[in-house]
C-alpha cells in the first residue's frame, strides 16, 4: 500500500531501537516536585493553596476563570513548602509550587470516575476536559477543551489523533499506543462525542507495525458505531505536524494564519486521548505522564511513567550517566529546548529527555549561503528560508512578512539539510518575534 | 556627412528647448531651507527623531511640522543654526533638557567576573541567547556579551572589548537610543552628560545568588546607603538606585563600595568634545 505523506520534509536517522521495545515503567516517586503554574499556552492560572498547606495527588492547586487555560493538580501527596520562581524548560525563571512528597501518595478524596461515555453529553465532556487539566501534551500545551469549542458557523467533521512520533529518538506515544490500547481508542470515542464528529484517522508512521496491528485489532472489535481508522504515514520529519498531518489525511490545507477547525478538523495528540480517557475512567487527572529517556549518553535508556513536576535530574539519575555529557535536551532533537541545568522539571508538555555526549553534539560554524535550495526544497510550508533568514538579518521586517515568515512551523528542517550549517530556523525564529513586535507596536498607536 | 551633423544639431536644438521649457512650466517647489536643514543635521539617519532619517525631518522641520530642537543628537549647536534659517531663536532653558545624553552600561560582569552555567552554542546574537535561560550566563541579568548594541551604533560609537563587555566612547556617542532599544536585557540607559555617577548592576537578585554567579554584583549591602551624606542612594529590591534630584556627585559611594560597581564616569573636560 502507498503510504500517505506531504511535500518536503526530511529523513534524520530515527535512533527509536534504542527504546522503541522498552514498555512503560512507572518511575519512583520524588522526594520533591517543582509544580511551573503556567503549564498551558494560554493565561496562566493563580495558585489556589498556601505555602504550608498540606495537598494530595490530584488536588487542584491553581486554576483561573479565563477560557483559555488549563488548571494544574498536585501530582503527588505532600506539604507546599515554597512559592518561587523556578527554571522551566522553556528558558525562562517562571513562577513555581513545590510540594515535598509525605511519602503517602494519597490520592485527593473528591475524585470519582466520570459514568460511562453513553450517558454523558458533549457538554459534559469539554467540562472534564478542563477540570482534568488536559493539555496538548504533544510539547504545545494548548488546552484541550479549546480546540473542541467549535466557534459558531464552523463544526468538526474529521477528528485526527496524532500518533506519527516522527521526532528521532521519542518512543512515548509509540509505546504508549501498544499497552494503552483501549484508553486511546475509548478517548477518541470521548473527543468524538465532545466535538460532535463521527469520524477519526489516527495516523501512525509506518515504523511502527506493531501499535498499527494492534490498534486495528482492538478496532475491529469496536461496536459502538464510530468510524475510526488507523492510516499508516511515509517516515518522515515532519509528519506529525499539526498541518502537515491534516493535509496527508485529508488533503485538505489550512489557510495562512488559521486552524485546522477553518478546514473542520481536530488534531489532537494520541497521549492526550490517552490520559482523558483515564481520567474520565478513573477521574485521576492529569498528574503524570509517559517520558523517553533516551541518548548516548544515557546508560539505562527507557520510557518511564513520570509524574509531572519530577526534575530531570532525578529521572537521569534514576537511568544512569555514561561518558561524558555534552548536552540535554527538552522535547525531541530537531523542536527540543537544550537546557542549561539538569534540575528543571518535567511539564505536561514533555516528551522526552535526551542526554547527548561530545561525539552526537556537532561542531562548526556558518558557512556562507550557496545558494543550493535545499531548504526550499524540504521546507513543509513552502517557505524560502534561505530568504527569509537574510531578510531577519537585514532587518528587512515587511519583506519578510510579505513572504510569509509568521507561516514558519519552525520545524527546523531548513537548518538540518543545509550543507553550510546555516542557523535557518534559529534565524528565522528571531525574524518572526520582530515581525509580531512590529505588529503589536503599529496596532497600539 | 554634413546633413547628419545639422539634422543632430538641430534635434538637439528642439529637445533642449522644449526641456528647457518643461523644467520652467512644470518646476517642483522646493523649500530650500529643507535643503539647507538637511546639511546642518548629522546625516546619521539615526531615527532617533521619530522621523525617518535625516532627510524627512529636514522637510518636517522646514513645513513647520516639527520642533526646530527635535534632533537629539544634533543638541543645542545644530538647533541654534537650524534656527537662524527658520529665522526663529533657540529657548536656551528648554534646550538645555535636551542637551546631550550618553548611554551608560549598567553591568560590569565580563566573561571574567560572571561566568558560564553552559556552554552556548546557538545564534549570536544577544536576543536568541535571552530566548534560551539568558545563554547560559550565571547571572541572569548580566550582559550576553553578543554585541547587538555594537552592530546597531550609527555612529561607530560602541565597541566590545575581549571581557565580551560593550565598552562606549563617550565622545562618539550621541544618546540616540538605539542601542538602548536594541538591549534585550536593558542594561543600557541614557543618562546625561553632566551624571557620571552611577551604578553599574542591574540584578535584583538576592546576594547569596548574586555572590555565586558575579564577582560584580550589587549585593545591596547598604554602604552606600549609609555613607551617602545627601540620602541620594536606596537600596531598593536588593540593588542600590540613586536619586539624581538629591545626588551632588560627591563620589563618597564610589569610593565605599565593596564590590566597585559605583563608577565615577564623568567626562573629563579635556576630553569633551
Amino acid at each position: 500500500m502507498k503510504k500517505l505523506t506531504f511535500q518536503g520534509g526530511v529523513h534524520p536517522v530515527y535512533h527509536k531501537e534504542i527504546t522503541q521495545d522498552l514498555s512503560i515503567t512507572p518511575l519512583p516517586i520524588p522526594k520533591q516536585v517543582t509544580m511551573i503554574l503556567h503549564q498551558n499556552i494560554g493565561a496562566p492560572p493563580e495558585p489556589l493553596v498556601a505555602v504550608g498547606d498540606h495537598v494530595k495527588r490530584g488536588q487542584k492547586i491553581a486554576d483561573t476563570k479565563a477560557f483559555v487555560s488549563a488548571p494544574l493538580h498536585a501530582s503527588i501527596s505532600g506539604k507546599v513548602i515554597a512559592l518561587e520562581n523556578r527554571l522551566s524548560p522553556i528558558g525562562k525563571e517562571v513562577p513555581a509550587l513545590i510540594i515535598e512528597s509525605d511519602g503517602k501518595d494519597t490520592p485527593y478524596e473528591g475524585l470519582k470516575p466520570y459514568p460511562d461515555l453513553g450517558d454523558m453529553d458533549a457538554a459534559a465532556i469539554r467540562k472534564a476536559m478542563r477540570e482534568g487539566g488536559l493539555v496538548g501534551m504533544g510539547g504545545a500545551m494548548f488546552p484541550s477543551h479549546v480546540k473542541v469549542a467549535v466557534p459558531e458557523g464552523k463544526s468538526i467533521e474529521t477528528v485526527i489523533i496524532n500518533g506519527s512520533e516522527c521526532e528521532g529518538y521519542l518512543t512515548c506515544d509509540h509505546r504508549l499506543m501498544l499497552e494503552w490500547t483501549d484508553d486511546v481508542i475509548y478517548g477518541i470515542r470521548a473527543l468524538l462525542k465532545a466535538a460532535g464528529a463521527q469520524r477519526a484517522y489516527i495516523g501512525v508512521e509506518a515504523n511502527k507495525p506493531d501499535a498499527i496491528e494492534k490498534l486495528r485489532e482492538k478496532l475491529a472489535l469496536l461496536d459502538s458505531g464510530e468510524e475510526i481508522e488507523v492510516k499508516t504515514l511515509a517516515i518522515k520529519y515532519p509528519q506529525g505536524a499539526e498541518k502537515q498531518l491534516l493535509k496527508t489525511l485529508t488533503g485538505r490545507e489550512v489557510p495562512s494564519g488559521g486552524l485546522p477547525i477553518d478546514v473542520g478538523c481536530l488534531v489532537q495528540n494520541v497521549g492526550t486521548v490517552a490520559t482523558l480517557a483515564r481520567y474520565l475512567r478513573t477521574g485521576m487527572p492529569l498528574v503524570e505522564r509517559v517520558v523517553t529517556v533516551s541518548g548516548s549518553a544515557v546508560k539505562n535508556p527507557g520510557n518511564f511513567l513520570v509524574r509531572i513536576g519530577t526534575s530531570f535530574s532525578y529521572l537521569l539519575e534514576h537511568c544512569g550517566i555514561m561518558g561524558e555529557p555534552k548536552k540535554l535536551i527538552s522535547g525531541g532533537p530537531l523542536m527540543g529546548v537544550a537546557q542549561i541545568t539538569a534540575e528543571v522539571p518535567v511539564l505536561k508538555g514533555t516528551s522526552g529527555i535526551l542526554l547527548f555526549d561530545a561525539s552526537d553534539v556537532p561542531a562548526g560554524n556558518a558557512r556562507p549561503c550557496v545558494r543550493c535550495g535545499k531548504c526550499v526544497d524540504v521546507c513543509p510550508v513552502y517557505l524560502l528560508p534561505l530568504y527569509l533568514m537574510d531578510y531577519t538579518l537585514k532587518g528587512m521586517l515587511n519583506r519578510a512578512k510579505e513572504y510569509h515568515i509568521l507561516d514558519c512551523i519552525e520545524c527546523g528542517s531548513c537548518s538540518y539539510i543545509c550543507p553550510s550549517r546555516r542557523p535557518l530556523v534559529q534565524t528565522i525564529r528571531l525574524g518572526k518575534a520582530d515581525v509580531l513586535a512590529r505588529q503589536r507596536k503599529n496596532n497600539n498607536g | 556627412m554634413l546633413g547628419a551633423v545639422v539634422s543632430l544639431s538641430a534635434l538637439g536644438l528642439i529637445f533642449g528647448g522644449l526641456l528647457g521649457y518643461a523644467a520652467k512650466v512644470f518646476a517642483v517647489e522646493t523649500d530650500n531651507r529643507a535643503e539647507a536643514i538637511k546639511e546642518l543635521l548629522p546625516g546619521a539617519n539615526c531615527g532617533a527623531c521619530g522621523f525617518p532619517g535625516c532627510n524627512a525631518l529636514a522637510e518636517a522641520i522646514a513645513k513647520g511640522e516639527a520642533d526646530i530642537c527635535a534632533c537629539p543628537v544634533g543638541g543645542q549647536g545644530v538647533a541654534q543654526k537650524v534656527a537662524e534659517i527658520m529665522g526663529t531663536s533657540v529657548d536656551m532653558e528648554t534646550t538645555a533638557e535636551i542637551a546631550p545624553l550618553k548611554a551608560r552600561l549598567i553591568c560590569r560582569g565580563g566573561k571574567e567576573e560572571c561566568g558560564q552555567i553552559a556552554e552556548y552554542d546557538g545564534l549570536p546574537d544577544c536576543r536568541a541567547a535571552n530566548m534560551y535561560a539568558s545563554g547560559g550566563r550565571a547571572c541572569s541579568y548580566a550582559c550576553l556579551g553578543f554585541g547587538n548594541c555594537e552592530r546597531i551604533c550609527p555612529f561607530g560609537a560602541i565597541h566590545m572589548d575581549e571581557n565580551r563587555l560593550p565598552v562606549i566612547d563617550l565622545n562618539k556617542c550621541t544618546g540616540c537610543r538605539k542601542c538602548v532599544e536594541a538591549c534585550p536585557k536593558g542594561i543600557l540607559t541614557l543618562l546625561p552628560e553632566t551624571v557620571g555617577i552611577y551604578v553599574a548592576c542591574n540584578s535584583n537578585a538576592p546576594a547569596r545568588e548574586v555572590t555565586s554567579a558575579c564577582k560584580v554584583g550589587c549585593i545591596a549591602c547598604r554602604i552606600c546607603e549609609k555613607a551617602c551624606p545627601f540620602d541620594a542612594i536606596h537600596v531598593k529590591d536588593n540593588l542600590a538606585v540613586i536619586d539624581y534630584e538629591k545626588c551632588r556627585q560627591c563620589g563618597i559611594c564610589v569610593k565605599k563600595c565593596p564590590r566597585n560597581i559605583i563608577i565615577d564616569g564623568r567626562i573629563k573636560k579635556a576630553q569633551a568634545v
